[in-house]
């Protein structure tokens, strides 16, 4: 920790994200794990607007956003111009090549772009903020956002509690592409993040990092919880932390430690009462909802236990 | 000395993007453009450019790799076609307001749907307000030189703006010519080396690409382009000038034929310029006074150089390979308006014509000029249609 | 001039900010309801704040906490949940 406080800030202060957004706490910490000159491009989105408000830009770093759903098309187009001109003489230095996008710029519209940049191995590391929604456009459903949600295009009702599917397990989409390097994260975990950012940053070929990114605004809660929010998500097994190396899937940090059984693993009550958007799922009504939704988280820990071989 | 070797439109493409050697190569293939891809691989597998080719996955990804290249400094082209153009419109938007000077083949191929692989202009049209310069190429020499001339153009201090080089799909794509090749070095000589605008890989002066402009800032960024393109017309013509001196082939934006003293005049771009300029001469074999004029730019639209051309004249028939339903063919519009203003007005009219690869002929030329010459035509003609 | 009363010509091309972490320049501490302060008594320097905060506005010199930038921190109260020892509190803004 005391080492990180004396880098330089890539991303600075006055950009209009809200007050206790995870999303810069994710961005200023996966920045510290590289010393190297970065590119970054960014989907459109929370971040991305927030950050680049013309004529005021929080990046001291070269950056770049053209659309919506080609952050890892613009990043490849990137990495490639810094390979032809490596490969011509005309580039000495190192760099690195990172792109960000939130569930909707990356699970959903930005799906196809992502996977053609790993299929291409190009040497760059993709983050995702997860915060379960389209959030910038309003808190629409994506398909990051877990069943009986409360977003604005499956909004809890008198038939219908919330979204009814189960999310997209991206990470092992991603995974499935043989990537050199994917993890999940939690801003809460900053060594386990930027320990997982710097594997990425080194790998030598395409990384996915998938962070959870509390939202105070979409998730309903207080803008001061949102780290113990992230925490909360890891604790509930809802968002375990763990990476793939080179084919090796491996437990990290409080998902660890709960597989060992040296931490308690929290039930998804817990889950739903800290969050606004999960409010209706504590009701008679929606019992068998929340019933099944622990199930269905029960069942992807095993799951992935298994996968880890714990 | 030129080469002179067999080539179709497409292959003729990719051999100059062999002699140019493009830092940055990004496509995905489409009927008709499939040439172009697959020759240029060749050229990449021989180890004949040091270009870094992707093969993206899809339209919207290659103009985003190109955006992403061309922005980090590289050189940058590309190739697409009808549902490819599509795929990427909002792409072709964006390189144009970051002022990307990226290069692409436009081999002309009809919208679906129903799904037709055939040439019209439906899709090049469809993208013409997206800030692109537009450059339509009547055969594979013209293929070839315009994509040569398109670097320099796009590159220029006074535009930088991205260029579309369009050719006929199939027409001009499938079709063996002989061409006249440059030598390698002159073509190397002629776009010169690429000069980026603060590219991204400089790590000492970061740029922020893509903002996000609230209503106080977009429309000057927009009016920015706007002049951008006004400054493009001299800057093409001191090219073309460039390129006739090194190849001894001269191009203009617009290319009257027999024109001068002709009463009736009939327009078009792309490859029916060929067949137009021999019915012309056949019709003036007969004594009747006609001429053509072939529309080599587009955008930005030439319109004081047409109202010259046009001034005076009789009757104008506006050959559109391409409808904008509701309306009309696209270019109609544009050149009743270039007229609209001039002291004396010719009767100006439309003939939507080849639509999904509808072949046009001498005779359906003819019969054109016969009705516009006997003021049987109406303000828009479908020609070659079975009504 | 204010940067909105410039005309066309007077921006970089193709919308690119060329100022680099302009964002600087405005001051999103004016967003504020409550402001956060740091016993220096209680504070170990564990610099969980300084990690946390969403607005790089938590001031660390030699791996020392030394207070916070409030000419851009929102108020947003992170920090004071997240320290371990208590050291920070929310007070109402203007109060």
């Amino acid at each position: 920790m005391k080492e990180l406080s004396h880098k330089p800030a890539k991303l600075t202060e006055g950009h209009r994200l809200c007050a206790g957004c995870a999303e810069p706490i994710i961005v200023r910490q996966v920045l510290m794990a590289t010393d190297k000159p970065i590119v970054v491009a960014n989907a459109t989105g929370c971040f991305e607007v927030s950050t680049s408000v013309y004529p005021f830009t929080a990046w001291d770093v070269p950056w770049i956003h053209s659309a919506f759903e080609n952050a890892a098309a613009t990043i490849s187009g990137v990495e490639s111009t810094y390979r032809a001109l490596q490969r011509k003489g005309k580039m000495k230095q190192e760099m690195r090549f990172i792109a960000f996008g939130g569930d909707g710029g990356t699970y959903d519209i930005g799906l196809q772009a992502l996977s053609g940049a790993i299929e291409r191995g190009h040497n760059f590391m993709y983050v995702c903020f997860n915060n379960e929604a389209y959030m910038n456009t309003g808190i629409q459903r994506s398909s990051a956002t877990m069943r009986g949600a409360s977003t604005t295009t499956c909004p809890t009702g008198l038939c219908s509690p919330g979204k009814k599917e189960y999310p997209k397990d991206m990470t092992k989409i991603i995974i499935a592409h043989d990537i050199p390097y994917a993890a999940q994260a939690s801003p809460h975990n900053w060594k386990d993040l930027v320990d997982k950012a710097a594997k990425g940053f080194e790998i030598g070929g395409p990384a996915f990092l998938n962070v959870i990114s509390p939202c105070p605004r979409g998730w309903r809660h207080e803008s001061a919880q949102t780290v113990e929010i992230s925490k909360l998500a890891v604790e509930t097994c809802m968002w375990p932390l763990y990476e793939f190396e080179r084919g090796t899937w491996r437990l990290t940090g409080e998902s660890k430690r709960i597989a060992e059984g040296k931490k308690e693993k929290r039930p998804m009550t817990d889950w739903f009462k800290a969050q606004g958007r999960f409010r209706q799922l504590l009701t008679d009504k929606w019992t068998t909802v929340a019933q099944e939704i622990q199930a269905n988280v029960d069942k992807k820990w095993e799951s992935l236990q298994n996968f880890c071989k714990v | 000395m030129q080469k002179l070797l067999a080539m179709n439109g497409d292959q003729a493409i990719a051999y100059a993007w062999k002699q140019i050697d493009p830092d940055v190569v990004a496509a995905y293939p489409i009927t008709p453009q499939t040439i172009i891809v697959e020759a240029f691989s060749e050229y990449v597998a021989d180890g004949h450019v040091t270009t870094e080719y992707v093969c993206t996955e899809s339209e919207h990804s290659a103009m985003s790799v190109c955006v992403g290249a061309s922005a980090a400094g590289a050189r940058t082209a590309t190739a697409t076609a009808s549902a490819g153009l599509a795929f990427m419109w909002e792409m072709l938007y964006i390189a144009a307001s970051m002022r990307l000077p990226i290069v692409m083949a436009v081999a002309n191929r009809a919208l679906s749907g129903p799904i037709n692989i055939h040439c019209d202009h439906s899709d090049s049209m469809g993208g013409r307000d997206a800030g692109w310069v537009q450059v339509y190429g009547e055969n594979a020499q013209e293929a070839y030189d315009n994509t040569i001339m398109a670097f320099r153009i796009a590159e220029h201090l006074n535009v930088r703006l991205p260029v579309m080089t369009c050719l006929d799909g199939f027409i001009t794509s499938h079709s063996l010519e002989n061409m006249s090749l440059l030598p390698d070095d002159v073509v190397k000589k002629f776009v010169g080396d690429f000069k980026p605008i603060r590219p991204l890989l400089d790590v000492s002066e970061p740029t922020s690409y893509g903002p996000f402009d609230s209503p106080e800032y977009y429309f000057e960024h927009k009016y920015q382009q706007v002049r951008a393109m006004e400054d493009a017309f001299p800057v093409i013509e001191e090219v073309q000038k460039e390129f006739a001196e090194i190849s001894g082939r001269s191009y203009d934006l617009i290319e009257p034929y027999r024109a001068d003293d002709a009463d009736y005049i009939v327009m078009a771009a792309g490859s029916t310029a060929g067949t137009l300029r021999q019915v012309v001469d056949e019709l003036r074999a007969e004594g009747k006074k006609v001429g053509s004029l072939k529309l080599r730019l587009f955008r930005p639209f030439p319109a004081k150089e047409i109202a010259k051309i046009l001034e005076g004249k009789k009757g104008v028939a506006v050959m559109d390979r391409a409808i904008s339903f509701g309306a009309s063919g696209p270019t109609f519009p544009e050149v009743r308006s270039a007229m609209f203003d001039s002291p004396s007005k010719p009767n100006i009219v439309d003939y939507v014509y080849g639509l999904g690869g509808r072949d046009v002929g001498v005779d359906d030329i003819k019969v054109v000029f016969s009705q516009l010459m006997k003021g049987e035509s109406k303000t828009i003609n479908y020609l070659g249609v079975r009504i | 001039m204010a940067e909105s009363d410039k005309k066309y010509n007077e921006y970089p091309i193709g919308g690119m900010i060329t100022e680099r972490g302009s964002a600087r320049r405005y001051k999103t501490g004016d967003w504020r309801s409550r402001r956060p302060e740091v016993d220096k008594e209680k504070c170990i320097d564990c610099l969980f704040c300084w990690i946390f905060c969403p607005d790089n506005s938590v001031l660390v010199e030699d791996e020392k906490m030394k207070g916070f930038r409030y000419s851009h921190c929102k108020g947003c109260g992170i920090c004071a949940t997240e320290c371990p020892k208590k050291a920070i509190t929310m007070k109402e803004e203007g109060a």
